[in-house]
């Protein structure tokens, strides 16, 4: 009988066991080296902050897999015997497959700092990384955070749920407007001050420093400050974790290389999720995805491929949601930080510095192409729709209010967005939908 | 520099640890004056009682007259071996009514010297120490508000969890079975019974009063928990006024008019008394307001409670309306997360919910046969099953567990297992109504704060990954899972009922394939 052998159990080794489960009898063996049971990634800021516990982050019951006959096996993979077609344990252990899907994920950067291996310094992205941080805050007064991107502002969430000071050391001018345009980059500083962070924007670090019990005591930054600190919190992103293909002569790059159907150049073998780099034939850069909602639609693609049913991965229009402590955001199409060439920017912002809403259009045909969303709720089908259908800027702005998806009675701002837009262009539109409670209330 | 901009959010400690003591103050001097006091047996008890006693059952207390006891219990027994003696056998709940009014009007010492006193120091004192605990947080900044909530020894079902819920369970007990033993506090009541109601205070004004203040004291708590969220501002409003309004202050003052007295919003079959030839013929010996409260009532229940759930879902009532739900989302918001969301539980649930309901509709056919046969039908049994159901389901399961279970099984247990009126809503919400909750799109990351804070024990997580709508017959439409989602991925919505549900975004996926394979299970 086939043996399928997935190496990861997040959240594509997950979809890709469950997927292929539903459309194949074939034997399914999961194999982690982190934890017993699937649990959900991004929910490890919840578990220390005490919003739930480590089973609550388990997206389904623990009979669930033996229910479904999804095998799973806690161990190391040392390396991978693709002439023998088995993955050998770190005891040696020999699990012979017939088809094999590496998912495994991703490791914290870090760039070579001096001190970075020091006892205090950790990344945040696995469950022991939790446990390890539940450690390393023992009589803390002081958290350093380097890497001012979506994981370090969640450790620092996480940090002062516990009253921990934190600094925040971040390279940009404002927090991650590598990506975010300027202005929702300074709301979101200005969000991370207001929690009593010690925001120190366009500051590198430069050494971490030792104390006498060789743990860390203090760092130094390129304005050439000192800052003591007992905790070191390293949050610079990730890159794919390719060590097992790479020893096992799986061809790699910045990931375990793919095509479009997710195969590795070695038969037999694939890689989904955070690990894997999805090669680009017609000149473009190599993709590697290292979101959840990827890495669940890798697993998809890759168990229908598995199944007999090759298919291409295709991502589909871009989206992406985050939670900046209290901000929520949620992107839909493409939105860089500052307009590329022949597109321009819609950008509203309510008073309180809470909400704000910009549009990204094509200069000619005024197509919307992106737009970001925040502390408004949005409805991806009908964001994406209003992109693949080309709808022009006037069209959206007019009709927000069809999108939204913030809970009944909250405040609309639609008609204050008309407004601004009609400030800023001249326009006389009007808000086409209004969407309010009361509106639905009365028509229902 | 830094600290001090971070103080600048945070709730005064000082403030909060000074509340916190108030309260528990309060609490402990209401509890220690359970046990405070001597019972004197005199004319004055004698007047006192013989409202609620006949007069050939004090006159059996004459040779107790002038003795004073200092112990509650020998005082008990003292007064029941005199009025229930063989010659004038009493009705086993006679004898508990007759012994509660006699011990409360036997009641003397400080309670009775000091008692607007002791009234301020117990429940009066522990409502503001509990206020003075919650309103700093309005320093705080807007937002989910579930911080170390695992870690917490009360919220978290550690031993002060367990303590609490013990406490619970023994006043719910006292409560509903040996209201005699608390006379004590009762008495406590008087002064604001006398001045709402005209009459003196028995231990279900007691209770309403506790309620009502426990609804107010930690719907404010809400206030400050969702204040960026303005869903929850509203219907803990609603809450808070359905229970201040049509649960406490209009039956006070149809007692104190000598009318009828009614909870207005509280429909059958959580009503399960309405049918009972007593509640009916005092309806219709009512007067014209007696016989509209009637009326009402059957319209509440025929019309009001189907269209409301099919317009809004059962959360017009669950969550807006209820007493028990306003209990539970005011006072038992803290433990929400500690409901069962096993599929275990739910199955559990589908089949105990269900047979309650069987059982409340078979009892209210027997007690309108009863009642409209005069007493010829099912006499005596309608009596038995009236009282095994108020002992068992009105008593046991929805107050003892149903509240006292709130930090062992989270808040919901009675609405949850044992509402009849839930499950009726319940089957309305999910074959015919306009509720839905909608997921968006891909947007999940299967976080699971929706299902840990959903005190129904709904697996939300489970509808939101799959990206598919959903409307299972238990929600209550709380709210919660919406507002604690990180993502912004769940919606409670009234929509077109034929266009409630849709494919799951996941088997969107897979359904060209999965139709024609053999594996799908």
């Amino acid at each position: 009988m086939e043996h399928l052998v997935i190496i990861g159990n997040g959240v594509a080794g997950i979809t890709t066991a469950r997927n292929v489960r539903k459309l194949s009898d074939m034997q399914i063996t999961v194999i982690s080296n982190e934890t017993d049971y699937f649990y959900s990634r991004t929910a490890l800021m919840y578990i220390f902050m005490g919003h739930m516990r480590l089973e609550d982050t388990q997206p389904y019951e623990n009979w669930f897999w033996e229910k479904n006959r999804i095998g799973l096996l806690r161990g190391h993979v040392e390396r991978v015997d693709h002439e023998k077609k088995v993955v050998v344990l770190d005891q040696g252990t020999e699990v012979p497959y017939t088809k094999l899907v590496l998912a495994t994920g991703s490791r914290s950067n870090k760039f070579g700092w001096p001190g970075q291996d020091l006892p205090g310094v950790q990344g945040l992205y696995h469950y022991q990384d939790v446990t390890l941080l539940e450690e390393n805050i023992a009589g803390v007064e002081r958290a350093v955070i380097v890497g001012g991107g979506l994981i370090g502002i969640e450790l620092a969430e996480m940090l002062i749920s516990r009253n921990i000071p934190v600094t925040f050391v971040v390279r940009e001018k404002e927090y991650w407007d590598n990506i975010l345009p300027i202005n929702e980059a300074a709301m979101i500083s200005n969000h991370v001050r207001e929690h009593g962070i010690d925001l120190r924007l366009e500051t590198n670090l430069v050494e971490i420093l030792a104390g006498p019990n060789g743990r860390v005591r203090a760092i130094t930054t390129d304005k050439g400050e000192e800052i003591s600190c007992q905790l070191v919190g390293l949050t610079p992103g990730v890159h794919p974790n390719i060590d097992l293909a790479k020893n096992s002569g799986i061809p790699t790059q910045r990931g375990i290389l793919v095509n479009d159907f997710l195969e590795t150049e070695i038969p037999d073998i694939y890689a989904a999720g955070d690990c894997a780099e999805i090669k680009v034939t017609d000149g473009g850069r190599n993709r590697i995805e290292q979101l959840w909602y990827t890495g669940r639609q890798h697993g998809q693609t890759v168990a229908r491929t598995i199944c007999g049913h090759p298919t291409e991965y295709e991502r589909g229009i871009w989206f992406n949601s985050a939670k900046f402590i209290d901000i929520e955001y949620h992107t839909y199409g493409f939105v860089s930080n500052v307009p590329r060439d022949g597109e321009s920017f819609f950008y509203w912002e309510d008073e309180g510095r809470k909400h704000c809403v910009r549009l990204v259009y094509d200069n000619t045909s005024k197509a919307v192409t992106g737009m970001n969303f925040f502390g408004i709720r949005m409805k991806h089908p009908v964001c994406e729709s209003w992109i693949r259908d080309k709808k022009d800027v006037e069209y959206v702005v007019q009709h927000l209010a069809d999108a939204n998806f913030d809970p009944e009675f909250f405040k609309p701002y639609w008609e204050k967005i008309v407004a601004a837009y009609n400030q800023q262009f001249g326009s006389r539109l009007t808000a086409k939908s209004h969407g309010g409670f009361w509106a639905k209330f009365l028509a229902g | 520099m830094t600290a001090n901009t971070h103080a600048h959010h945070q709730p005064s400690k000082t403030l909060k640890i000074a509340g916190l003591i108030l309260f528990l103050l309060g609490l402990a001097i209401f509890t220690v004056s359970i046990g405070i006091g001597e019972y004197r047996i005199d004319s004055t008890t004698l007047t006192a009682a013989a409202d609620k006693v006949p007069a050939e059952t004090l006159a059996l207390l004459a040779p107790l007259s002038g003795e004073t006891f200092q112990s509650k219990l020998a005082a008990l027994d003292a007064i029941e071996s005199h009025i229930n003696t063989a010659e004038h056998p009493l009705q086993d709940y006679q004898l508990g009514v007759y012994k509660f009014w006699i011990l409360k009007a036997a009641v003397s010492g400080p309670l009775r010297d000091h008692t607007l006193l002791f009234f301020f120091a117990s429940i009066i004192l522990a409502s503001l120490g509990a206020l003075i605990y919650i309103l700093p947080d309005i320093k705080s900044l807007p937002g989910i508000k579930h911080n170390n909530i695992f870690f917490s020894s009360t919220m978290g079902r550690g031993l002060l969890g367990i303590l609490l819920g013990g406490y619970l369970i023994g006043f719910y007990i006292l409560l509903y079975w040996y209201p005699e033993y608390i006379v004590n506090v009762i008495v406590l009541l008087d002064p604001l019974s006398m001045f709402l109601r005209k009459l003196p205070a028995d231990q279900w004004f007691l209770y309403g009063v506790l309620y009502t203040l426990a609804v107010t004291v930690m719907g404010v708590r809400m206030y400050m928990k969702y204040r960026h969220n303005r869903y929850h501002l509203i219907r803990t409003t609603s809450v808070i006024f359905f229970q201040f309004a049509f649960a406490f202050m209009i039956p006070a003052l149809l007692e104190r008019f000598n009318q009828p007295s009614m909870d207005l919003k509280n429909a059958w079959p959580l009503d399960y008394t309405l049918f009972t030839d007593w509640r009916l013929s005092s309806l219709l010996d009512g007067g014209t307001l007696g016989t509209l409260m009637l009326i009402w009532a059957i319209i509440l229940m025929l019309v009001v409670v189907p269209w409301m759930t099919y317009r809004y879902g059962k959360r017009w009532y669950c969550s807006w309306v209820c007493g028990c739900g306003g209990l539970a989302e005011t006072l038992g918001d803290p433990f929400r997360q500690l409901s069962d969301k096993s599929l275990k539980a739910w199955r559990f649930e589908r089949i105990i919910i269900n047979a309650v309901l069987v059982l409340v509709v078979v009892m209210t056919v027997m007690q309108i046969a009863n009642f409209t046969s005069d007493g010829a039908l099912f006499s005596n049994y309608t009596w038995r099953v009236n009282q095994w159901y108020s002992f068992f389901i009105g008593s046991a399961f929805a107050g003892v567990i149903g509240t006292g279970f709130y930090p062992l099984m989270g808040n919901r247990v009675w609405c949850r297992f044992g509402c009849p009126l839930a499950a009726i809503m319940g089957i309305i919400q999910k074959f015919k109504s306009r509720f839905v909750i909608t997921t968006n799109g891909a947007q999940c990351i299967s976080c699971g704060n929706c299902s840990t804070y959903c005190e129904m024990g709904i697996d939300v997580r489970w509808y939101a990954q799959r990206g598919q709508n959903f409307a299972r017959a238990s929600c209550v439409g709380c709210g919660v899972c919406a507002a604690v989602c990180p993502r912004g991925v769940l919606k409670l919505e009234n929509t077109a009922p034929g266009s409630r549900y849709n494919v799951a975004m996941e088997d969107l996926m897979m359904q060209d394939i999965s139709e024609s394979s053999p594996f799908v299970k």
